[in-house]
């Protein structure tokens, strides 16, 4: 049965979603991380010998690497990964039928709104509970042309083959700490492959729940969207609200072939002592094009940087994101673009807002190979200070070894101004309408890229962070 | 009801937080229907009275009144005295990126509905198509996002297509002649005349260092203002006396 259901009128960076659901899992491991605790988690997934070998040579790798020293504060970090369980396997088997689905678990999506979107007809929708995915469904319509739209451990299980010529090709073990330590416990997650010439008009939706406490959430997508075909995949994540510290480390793979297009859709919204470390990243081909959209809400630390590895002629990458650090927040995101062919093209746009003691930090990074001629690349980062203590920093990397290149950066810092504000009330609205007006001007060129119902529930869970800041 | 639509009472004011007086005792009665004019030199506190009777929260009133309607409005925020019908054309006009002019003017329209009132969203979109024919407005300017990269006379423009809208009691026009070419001059004042002839109650007051705007809408009383005060008020035809004299002749008075 649900408790804290009453979430409203909290005022001040109330979590939405901050209700908890009695769990009773399947299985739960114990607190920490171990080789024996991966030999389990690849146990209960009875997976193949080379996946569990993969699994502990990772978390080798994640042994030898230190912790970043750069980004956020991860200097507690160490202590939360010695706490929080590494694996929870909340039901036997996956459901088909959204009437299979246990209450509990019902009661969760429910409040999340999943079923309503899944009535809306979209393409297909897998929903992750704790460590894996519970439900999922895609319609026959795409089935029919070879649209897969799996969990990764059916992906696997299912097509051994394909899942095994691309797994950890796009984003290595030893790429970072935190790659590492996904590799090495990882589940839960979608495995999507896009036939050849195949374009799937509906946007595939994925939705991510932690529930438990301490909980912590490593899923792993991977997708291959083949030669010309061309997809949407929409994910987004919550959290309800613990007092101690939880941890997220996504890994996504994608890889876009020859003249396809792809994008994919993040709306996160953890609870404030969310630890999110996300790694993604593309392979874009030639004539191909990637686009990133990603919406970042909550979480205690969130480091994210989706990055386009621009590999074929002409391949065209684009990172929009948005993110909102209320107090006590940080949020470091930003975008890669590594430009390796020749006329590759690239457009990184980054708009974060802050607010009281909360700090949004710009990083990215823009590396043109020699003998990537002509590549272009542009930077728009701007961002927006609700108030006088609220902070924000950009940090761009350029490193530029091809001389034909074109290289653009341009940052704004704002603050909510005054005469914006009396402006607007002078035409008769209030303080906080008009505040909300002037941030949801601000987050229009990222919620205009959105579906409609994604689109409104940014400026919902936006306006829901803002209550309470005027006074 | 014979009380004026707004009579100012000995009003001083000054920046918060600083010593210097900007407005030093103005004194001022407008009657429903009535246009006055308030004119005088660069830096003599006119846009400082247009702010302060709006409720610019930068401005602190030390001593006087400002009755609007028989009502003391120095306690109400801005939205309120919008709200209750007190309208500010901006001489300097805020941009909002991202905000439609349609979405906000829909918003600034909706709140002005009571509790649980529906708005008529085809007479809003009729409305506002109508007022920006009249000021002679392509009809593609309503997605532009509110002063988001607009020209002064856009801006200005658009200032008086939200009075239209938005149909106030009292308007105060600052500056809204000032870069401005005579055509757009000409479409502004008769938007202007336009919104007084279909409601003979709206009370202007016109802010403007030209008299060239006096040819196009015509005043019923002029203003001088000098150092923070009302130097001197008369017809129509102090207007021209200011265009050929100058406001040198005014000094004096202002230096009591
Ligand atoms: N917000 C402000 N901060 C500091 N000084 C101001 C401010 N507003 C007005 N002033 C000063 O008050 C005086 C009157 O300004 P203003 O009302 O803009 O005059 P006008 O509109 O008649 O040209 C000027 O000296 C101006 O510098
Ligand atoms: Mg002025």
């Amino acid at each position: 049965m649900p408790q804290n259901e009453t979430i409203t009128g909290l005022g001040l960076d109330e979590y939405k979603y901050g209700f908890v659901t009695e769990d009773q899992p399947v299985f739960k491991a114990v607190p920490g991380l171990s080789g024996d605790i991966v030999r389990q988690i690849s146990h209960h997934k009875e997976e193949p010998e080379w996946m569990l070998d993969f699994r502990l040579k990772a978390l080798d790798v994640y042994y030898s690497k230190p912790m970043p020293k750069w980004g956020g504060d991860l200097s507690k970090l160490e202590d939360t990964l010695d706490e929080i369980y590494f694996y929870l396997k909340p039901q036997d088997q996956m459901e088909r039928s959204w009437d299979d689905v246990p209450q509990e678990i019902k009661d969760t999506f429910e409040k999340l709104g999943i079923p309503e979107a899944e009535r809306k007809a979209l393409a297909g929708v897998g929903a992750q509970y704790e460590s894996e995915m519970v439900y999922h469904s895609l319609k026959e319509q795409w089935e029919e042309q070879g649209v897969i739209f799996e969990s990764i451990e059916d992906g696997l299980a299912k097509h051994p083959e394909l899942f095994r010529q691309y797994f950890s090709t796009v984003v290595p073990t030893h790429d970072n700490k935190f790659a590492a330590l996904n590799s090495a416990v990882w589940s839960g997650g979608s495995f999507v492959y896009i036939p050849k010439g195949v374009k799937v008009e509906i946007p595939l939706q994925a939705y991510f729940r932690v529930n438990a406490e301490r909980m912590g959430q490593f899923e792993r997508t991977l997708i291959i969207c083949e030669e010309g075909a061309e997809a949407h995949y929409i994910e987004g994540c919550t959290a309800p609200v613990y007092s101690t510290d939880s941890f997220h480390s996504g890994v996504i793979e994608i890889v876009v072939k020859k003249g396809a297009r792809f994008r994919y859709t993040t709306i996160q919204n953890w609870s404030n002592n969310m630890y999110n470390l996300v790694t993604q990243r593309a392979l874009v081909h030639e004539d191909a094009k990637m686009e990133w959209l990603d919406g970042n809400l909550g979480s205690k630390l969130t480091m994210k940087y989706p990055s386009c590895f621009l590999v074929g002629e002409r391949a065209h990458g684009e990172i929009l994101s948005i993110a909102y650090a209320g107090d006590g927040q940080h949020q470091d995101t930003g975008g890669k673009v590594i430009h390796a062919a020749p006329h590759t093209t690239s457009q990184i746009t980054s708009k974060s807002i802050s607010k009281g003691l909360g700090r949004s930090s710009y990083r990215g990074l823009c590396k043109v190979y020699d003998g990537a001629e002509g590549a272009k690349s542009n930077v728009e980062c701007d961002a927006l200070l609700l108030d006088e203590q609220s902070r924000t920093d950009t940090y761009p990397y350029i490193e530029i070894d091809e001389n034909t290149a074109s290289i653009g950066h341009e940052a704004t810092v704002s603050k909510v101004g005054d005469e914006q504000l009396f402006y607007l009330m002078s035409r008769g609205l209030d303080e906080a309408e008009a505040m909300a007006m002037i941030v949801r001007g601000f987050i229009e060129p990222v919620a205009r890229e959105l579906p409609l119902e994604y689109a409104i529930e940014l400026n919902r869970l936006i306006e829901l962070e803002m209550e309470g800041s005027v006074g | 009801m014979s009380e004026p639509l707004l009579s100012i009472r000995g009003l001083r004011a000054k920046v918060e937080g600083e010593d210097a007086e900007i407005l030093r005792g103005v004194d001022l009665d407008l009657q429903r229907g009535e246009v006055h004019a308030l004119m005088g030199p660069n830096g003599s506190g006119k846009s400082t009275l247009a702010k302060v009777i709006a409720g610019h929260p930068a401005y602190e009133v030390t001593a006087g009144e400002i009755l609007f309607e028989g009502e003391d409005v120095l306690e109400l925020e801005p939205d309120e005295r919008s709200r209750a019908g007190i309208f500010l054309a901006f001489q300097y006009p805020a941009e909002i990126p991202g905000v439609s002019i349609a979405n906000f003017l829909r918003t600034a329209v909706n709140s002005r509905l009571d509790e649980g009132e529906e708005m008529d969203v085809f007479g809003f979109q009729r409305t506002l198509a109508e007022k920006m024919e009249m000021l002679k407005m392509d009809p593609g300017f309503a997605t532009r996002y509110v002063n988001d990269g607009f020209s002064g006379g856009e801006k200005k423009r658009n200032e008086i297509l939200q009075m239209a809208v938005l149909r106030p009691a009292l308007g105060v026009l600052d500056e809204t002649d000032s870069g401005l070419d005579i055509d757009a001059l000409k479409v502004v004042a008769r938007g202007v005349n336009r919104l007084s002839e279909a409601d003979e109650a709206l009370g202007v007051l016109l802010i403007t260092h030209y008299k060239r705007i006096l040819n196009y809408i015509q005043p019923d009383i002029v203003h001088v203002m000098m150092a923070g005060r009302i130097a001197e008020s008369g017809g129509a035809s102090l207007a021209d006396k200011l265009e050929a004299e100058g406001y040198d002749w005014l000094q004096q008075t202002a230096a009591v």
